[in-house]
């Protein structure tokens, strides 16, 4: 239990982990999702489900940037960067994830011309640094993400440049969150909203999960005391009967969001039709593409882009688990086939993952401990 | 890549007014602030860096919190600093 222990203020967390169990109701039981991956994190490095009664369950998200790429679009890049005149750049977390054919890093091993950024700045130098390469910047993230390849393509702009692009994988997270609300597949209560993508797009873009399905949102900060807290203002609504959007990260999230990135994000970027998401299939207006204006830094304009779909592994179970239907140890590959030095799925890839997160803390909940026991 | 790294403003660079020196656990490098424009930080200040562009401004208690939590988190937060020590953003 050391992880437990870990954390400062313990105090407060039994204080507000006494205060959620009084608002329980007897017999009721409580499912809340909590979208972002890096709260997923927090809540498997500290051991959070032990704080909470038996009767409140956390169902972890799809806001894992990497987890969600379909496996065709890892094919499509790889693709891209196979052209001998072409440098593919990457996020270190996107390096790992398996294509059909397997991953950045295998490629770059093979010879291929990938290099890890830490920015897409840092892709945007190494364009200006090779005038007579084409270098490519594989765009991936929600909205935490996407005003930082909307600055970098303004900047590519402004100072006019013509060997750099974007090959184009953000993705949105309120259609996925509609998406889950309207799966039969799951039950829920409520959502811990995602910190940073609050950050750019601010509370008002979750209304309509208050509104429309009556599902309280509370908007969460990362530290353990946070996640508690959050799961406290859940709670509270719940037992007055309320549905709301509430800011618990007010301290870093501001309720209109960032005006500046937002602006950025629509000058260079649009809305597709749809795009296919890992385990959740195709979603419609889920992510941008570059807007016609910038269809010069349009790595999908520039180049012979295979466009392929390909299946996931039979044996992967991503999309359940991204979905919240399947905790991570229960899928019939997880810790066995795929771990995270052999990955089969994305979520044992990213740290934000939750089968990576699950596995690397390696640590038996008191649920998990319980259902071995029973099955 | 999703982490939110607190960083001081150290200065800004001449002639580039969007570009800023910041100090994050000790490692200097250039990140952007063009997303900051309607309320620019000064030096001194504290802001969330994610991939090279600050996101938001904090104040120096939550700055100190968020890193004890990022030290606290290990490998990922390595990781993090390892990849922002690489950066060259100019």
């Amino acid at each position: 239990m050391r992880f437990v222990d870990e954390f400062r203020n313990a105090d407060q967390a039994h204080a507000l982990s006494a205060k959620i169990a009084g608002l329980c109701e007897p017999g009721r039981h409580y499912k809340f999702m909590e979208v972002c991956g890096g709260h997923t994190h927090t809540i498997y490095k500290h051991g959070l489900e032990d704080y909470l009664p038996e009767s409140v369950e956390l169902v972890h998200g799809p806001g894992c940037p990497v987890c969600v790429i379909p496996m065709g679009r890892v094919d499509d890049a790889m693709h891209l960067a196979a052209n001998p005149d072409v440098i593919m750049t990457s996020f270190g977390d996107m390096m790992r994830v398996p294509g059909s054919n397997g991953s950045f890093f295998d490629a770059k091993a093979q010879g291929t011309d990938i290099r890890m950024v830490y920015s897409p700045l840092d892709s945007l130098k190494i364009a200006r640094q090779n005038p007579d390469k084409r270098v490519v910047f594989m765009a991936i993230g929600f909205e935490t993400t996407a005003p930082s390849t909307a600055m970098t393509v303004l900047r590519a702009a402004a100072e006019g440049l013509d060997n750099f692009s974007i090959f184009c994988n953000h993705v949105t997270i309120v259609p996925a969150i509609k998406a889950i609300l309207d799966s039969p597949d799951l039950r829920l209560d409520g959502f811990i909203g995602p910190g940073h993508v609050s950050t750019v797009i601010g509370c008002r873009p979750y209304e309509f999960i208050a509104r429309d399905y009556g599902k309280p949102v509370v908007v969460a900060g990362f530290e353990p005391l946070d996640i508690l807290q959050s799961i406290y203002m859940l709670m509270l609504q719940l037992s007055e009967g309320r549905s709301e959007v509430e800011n618990q990260y007010t301290r870093v999230v501001p309720w209109d969001g960032n005006l500046v990135a937002l602006k950025a994000i629509g000058e260079t970027m649009e809305l597709r039709p749809y795009f296919e998401w890992r385990g959740l299939g195709f979603i419609s207006h889920s992510a941008l593409r570059m807007r016609a204006d910038y269809a010069r830094f349009d790595a999908e304009l520039l180049f012979d882009v295979p466009g392929v779909r390909v299946a996931d592994p039979k044996a992967c179970q991503c999309g359940e688990v991204l979905k919240g239907v399947l905790k991570p140890w229960e899928c019939k590959v997880f810790g066995t086939a795929c771990t995270p030095e052999t990955p089969i799925g994305t979520c044992m890839v990213s740290p934000e993952g939750a089968c990576a997160a699950y596995y690397n803390f390696g640590r038996l909940s008191r649920k998990r401990v319980k259902e071995v026991s029973n099955s | 890549m999703c982490l939110g790294i607190p960083g001081e403003v150290i200065e800004f660079l001449p002639d580039q007014p969007d570009l800023a020196r910041v100090d994050v656990s000790g490692v200097r490098r250039v990140i952007n602030v063009g997303l900051l424009s309607d309320d620019p930080p000064k030096p001194g200040e504290w802001v969330l860096i994610h991939v090279g562009f600050a996101l938001s401004k904090i104040d120096e208690d939550e700055a100190a919190a968020a890193l004890e939590f990022l030290e606290g988190i290990g490998q990922a937060y390595e990781e993090e600093l390892v990849a922002l020590q690489e950066s060259m953003i100019e």
